[in-house]
């Protein structure tokens, strides 16, 4: 916390960052943040079935989730839900940031207006809604074959990821300089293989950090997927809520690290290559 | 549809168009209008709906019992929103002027719990606020409590501001950093104090910015629905709770879809006031 505090003779009245009291606040709202998170870890490597005291450290509970076959085959759905689901809205993101960065039409300001409904819609609307299209209006299978049996959750990650995909691609597409286009169009390009050969290379980076998105998304959704799931399609925190609900053992507290962990590593990797991505497309 | 269409050749367009478009009527507003026309519905059997035009599922949210939820779910999550402004201010007030390292870690730190999963999130609160806790053994070495935190209207407004706190900090944050540091020179120069200085100069530049962030994040904590779930007593239910309840114990799909409609117009009339907001701010510049 030193490292944002200018010395103290050199303090100027604008220097909020170095009055104590302001820095014992943020110290306040740290603790109040990762108090719980840091007590839910800890606890994984207790060794007691109750969570109450600290009874030395154990490995035990990660051994124990690694033998939960339940436990296991819900994380094995929700990665191939999420790699699934982030192909997808990957493609359909880029491809209507395109079309609404590139072409003017009618109907674009409602199109627009949709695309952006399901990132602000509540989840428990659009989980219900889920719910009934799969159940009564185009019923999913029941009893095919994994991973077919996973479609109707991951056609729900992806449209409730791809407008956050769209948005970051965008936000990219504005720095596009068209020039570029029309040079590789002067030389002989079709206009597909521009878009493909020099709009494609410039919205990498953005691409890169929707996908990470998508799939941390993806990863995380509780309650969009708790409407659509069926008893033999259950996903990772789906199962962890229902270990919560009726049994808490610190095995719950393993799992929810694992995931935590994954997580924070997947989010800190998409920042660090989306940083190197944008340094070696701006540098000439 | 493809008479004004311009920016490029038609195949182009429809290469880049088809596929999000067609994706987004099916599996994004054919269920939401099958919930809509719901909405106006009768059950008749186990998973069928009879779409009669009644309005009888509008009228029943007038009953006492849910206007009473709708109520409670607008105070919870306006006193999730007022203690997150008051948490987050400073915390971005110092954000703002710290060091460009400074800056990049205390955003980073704001980040990583919000990154973590919900579920993950809402259960170690679960641990922490249990009558063994942490919190009750603190209070417990001064003589106090134990309380009963967990499953009260309490541990929702708390779960609440846990989960909510970043969606205010980011935006207070992205306007503060716009503010000219001028103006609290000048007040401070003048013989102002820093609190006078915060609420008569800071506070009021940037009162586009702190209304905007406020609805950034009193809408998804009006709709949350884990949290009051995992954290809430019997009476702390919140709109969603009822509508998952309509939709899966109650099986009472219509009135669940009026109910999710009366969210979702609440959620797009928050949308509709902030988009207002900022352009009235826009045109004062």
């Amino acid at each position: 916390m030193a490292r944002f505090a200018i010395r103290r003779q050199h303090r100027g009245p604008l220097d909020y960052a170095g009055r104590w009291s302001l820095r014992l606040w943020v110290a306040g709202v740290m603790l109040f943040l990762y108090l719980p998170l840091a007590s839910l870890v800890l606890f994984s490597f207790n060794n007691a079935k109750r969570t109450i005291r600290w009874e030395g450290f154990t490995l035990d509970w990660y051994a124990k989730m690694a033998g939960d076959d339940a436990l296991i085959s819900a994380f094995a759905n929700s990665l191939t839900i999420a790699a699934i689901s982030t192909l997808l809205s990957v493609v359909l993101g880029a491809m209507a940031a395109i079309a609404l960065w590139r072409f003017r039409f009618p109907g674009k300001g409602a199109f627009d207006g949709v695309i952006t409904l399901p990132i602000v819609v509540p989840e428990i609307c659009m989980g219900v809604a889920m719910m009934v299209f799969f159940g009564t209006i185009a019923p999913w299978p029941r009893d095919l074959v994994w991973p077919f049996d996973l479609g109707a959750i991951t056609i729900a990650h992806v449209t409730f990821s791809f407008p956050f995909v769209t948005v970051v691609v965008r936000a990219r597409l504005a720095s596009f300089n068209r020039e570029m286009e029309e040079a590789a169009r002067d030389l002989g390009a079709s206009e597909l293989r521009a878009l493909r050969d020099v709009l494609l290379p410039h919205i990498r980076p953005a691409l890169v950090s929707g996908a990470l998105l998508a799939f941390t998304l993806s990863l995380d959704d509780f309650v969009i997927t708790f409407f659509t799931a069926g008893p033999n399609t259950v996903t990772f925190p789906v199962k962890v809520y229902s270990m919560v609900r009726f049994s808490v053992t610190p095995e719950v507290n393993a799992a929810s690290s694992v995931l935590m962990a994954i997580t924070i590593a997947l989010t800190l990797i998409g920042v660090r290559l989306q940083g190197t991505a944008i340094a070696r497309t701006e540098s000439p | 549809m493809t008479t004004a269409m311009t920016g490029g050749s038609r195949a182009a367009f429809w290469t880049v168009f088809a596929a999000p478009a067609v994706w987004m009527g099916l599996f994004f507003v054919v269920p939401l209008s099958v919930i809509w026309a719901y909405s106006f519905g009768r059950t008749v059997g186990l998973t069928q709906v009879a779409v009669t035009g009644t309005l009888a599922n509008y009228t029943r949210l007038f009953d006492p019992v849910y206007l009473l939820i709708f109520a409670k779910s607008l105070v919870f999550a306006a006193a999730t929103t007022a203690i997150c402004l008051v948490i987050g201010f400073p915390y971005a007030l110092v954000m703002t002027f710290a060091s460009a390292r400074g800056k990049i870690l205390l955003l980073l730190a704001i980040m990583l719990p919000f990154w973590t999963n919900l579920l993950v999130r809402t259960y170690a609160l679960m641990a922490v606020m249990r009558s063994e806790g942490w919190v009750n053994q603190g209070l417990g070495l001064v003589g106090l409590g134990p309380f009963a935190m967990l499953h009260t209207n309490f541990a929702v407004v708390t779960g609440l501001v846990y989960v909510h706190l970043p969606f205010i900090v980011l935006p207070l944050f992205a306007t503060l950093d716009r503010l000219d540091r001028s103006l609290i020179e000048a007040s401070l120069d003048l013989g102002a104090g820093h609190l006078r200085t915060i609420f008569q100069i800071v506070i009021p530049v940037v009162w586009p910015g702190i209304l905007s962030a406020v609805l950034l994040c009193f809408i998804p904590a009006l709709g949350s629905y884990l949290t009051p779930d995992l954290l809430g007593g019997p009476d702390s239910q919140m709109i969603a709770s009822v509508i998952e309840r309509q939709f899966k114990r109650a099986n009472d799909w219509p009135f669940g879809a009026a109910l999710s409609f009366m969210l979702m117009y609440l959620t797009l009339a928050a949308m509709a006031w902030r988009a207002l907001a900022e352009r009235r701010a826009a045109q004062a510049r």
